[in-house]
């Protein structure tokens, strides 16, 4: 393996110097025909360095498949509650625990000589709705540890944990799991702050100079209004700046609360991201002008045998819209946390081995940590921001209406996924 | 033939090397993707200093665009190896 890494680093070292040698003492071309050169040789490099990596890759593949298949299934046994065994620590059950949601919000467990661990949790309301049986209202601490209550139990697997009614009949549960509170701790604190901005303007009016919280409320608002609102919905943009700052700081600040530590992974959860972008999918359908449409289902100017093609791709990027923004958000934090949580996990993946070695590896981990804290920080603003960003684009290109004669105009935001 | 029979028992941890393996992918095509985005940067405020803020801020948005895409296949990874 390390000697296919030096030969890709060392090709590398051949495909990208000597070229740019050879151009740099010519140096005769004109500046356009030097220009071409160096793309295409850019794009021959890209290719080459890929073709490498799949060829390498390839290869290791085999070896290992091989290996692994000479050794076969030995671990995937016992797997305990709380992610050990025998002090063994399972990684994915640990990072899985924290990033999954829960019925119950569970901070830390302590463990003690030869008896059984204490869980500290706060135990949250289960809200079950049984047609037959009617709504069930109790604490999670009742069926904490697989115990059952009034007919279920909690089921739980590596990403997520079900109730489970024991009669078999179906019932709609309507928790306030660690994902729900967290929410509307979020909302909450939105409320709080925002009404208290917003009460400020009502007395003292537009023109007073801003005070306390306030001072950044209104950086943030003009933020959304200048960078996001008027550069993509032009002079209508008044109508939709309040979802646009509701989705930036309902994002934002949920983002934010996920940071802190024991706090839950909300936007870092598929439902939660499906529901934000069928919001916006919604908005973007119900203000769609007859311009769009017309431009989506018959693009003009292209020829007929074209055109169920491209009414095709146009239909399926309507909906890619949304599910893109979908993904990303939830991808961006899911994978933020997981990395975060892989990081603590590698000191006591190390002290497995040696406890020496856990302990020296305490300070890498921690300063990677904290790099990561601060890296999500920005990230968690960045992802507010594009969500509230490419909402206001698509709701743009939704309620565009058609210029006098220049339909070229019209195509400056391409797809963006 | 032994070499598909030797795969199908080892099923389990060839998704979680196929994962690991996208994973990686997707880094190197963020890697690339994040590269050129800042050699592009930094040409521009080289050629336009004063144009310093807009770039900068243009930037981090198509970084974070990038990051998005490469995140997918992280998640897909992940997916592989789980489900």
């Amino acid at each position: 393996m390390l000697d296919s890494c030096l030969s890709i680093s060392f090709l590398w070292h051949n495909f990208s110097v000597v070229p740019a040698k050879k151009n740099f003492f010519l140096n005769l071309k004109p500046i356009s025909l030097h220009k071409i050169s160096k793309r295409v040789m850019s794009y021959k490099r890209l290719f080459s360095l890929l073709v490498l990596t799949f060829a390498v890759f390839g290869a290791s593949f085999f070896a290992v498949a091989q290996n692994e298949g000479a050794e076969k299934k030995e671990p995937a046994t016992a797997e305990a509650k709380g992610g050990e065994e025998n002090g063994k620590l399972d990684v994915a059950k640990v990072i899985f625990g924290h990033i999954a949601d829960a019925h119950e919000w569970h901070l830390f467990t302590i463990k003690h000589e030869g008896g059984e661990p204490t869980h500290v949790s706060f135990p949250l309301p289960v809200i079950i709705y049984n047609s037959s049986k009617g709504l069930a209202v109790f604490s999670s601490s009742k069926v904490a540890e697989g115990a059952s209550y009034e007919g279920y139990h909690i089921e739980k697997s590596l990403m997520k944990e079900h109730i489970i009614s024991e009669d078999g009949s179906s019932f709609y549960d309507l928790s306030i799991t660690k994902n729900v509170l967290s929410m509307l701790i979020g909302v909450a604190i939105l409320l709080l702050v925002l009404l208290k901005a917003g009460k400020k303007y009502n007395t003292n009016g537009s023109m007073k100079a801003p005070s306390g919280f306030q001072n950044f409320l209104e950086v943030v608002v003009i933020f959304i209004r200048d960078e996001v609102a008027k550069p993509c919905l032009g002079n209508k943009y008044v109508r939709y700046m309040p979802l646009l700052l509701t989705i930036f700081f309902f994002v934002w600040i949920n983002n934010l609360l996920g940071l802190l530590p024991g706090g839950a992974n909300f936007t870092g959860n598929i439902a939660v991201t499906s529901c934000l972008a069928l919001l916006s999918f919604i908005v973007i359908l119900a203000n769609s002008k007859k311009h769009f449409w017309s431009h989506l289902l018959n693009p003009p100017g292209v020829p007929g045998w074209m055109k169920p093609m491209l009414v095709l791709i146009e239909i399926v990027s309507l909906f890619i819209k949304p599910m893109a923004l979908m993904i990303r958000l939830f991808a961006n934090i899911m994978a933020g946390h997981i990395v975060i949580l892989a990081l603590i996990c590698i000191v006591f993946i190390f002290a497995a081995i040696n406890t020496f070695v856990g302990a020296g590896f305490v300070p890498v981990s921690l300063a990677f940590a904290i790099f990561m804290f601060f890296l999500e920080l920005l990230v968690g603003a960045i992802q507010a921001f594009i969500f509230a960003n490419l909402t206001a684009v698509f709701i743009g290109q939704a309620i565009e209406e058609p210029h006098d004669a220049h339909h070229e105009e019209e195509h400056e935001t391409g797809i963006i996924l | 033939m032994s070499l598909l029979s030797i795969m199908l028992v080892a099923s389990g941890s060839v998704a979680a090397a196929g994962g690991a393996v996208g994973a990686g992918i997707a880094a190197l095509g963020a890697g690339v993707g994040i590269g050129q985005i800042g050699k592009g940067a930094v040409e521009a405020i080289a050629r336009q200093p004063e144009a310093m803020g807009d770039i900068r801020a243009n930037m981090i948005l198509m970084a974070a665009f990038v990051e998005g895409v490469a995140l997918f296949g992280v998640i897909v990874g992940l997916l592989a190896i789980v489900l």
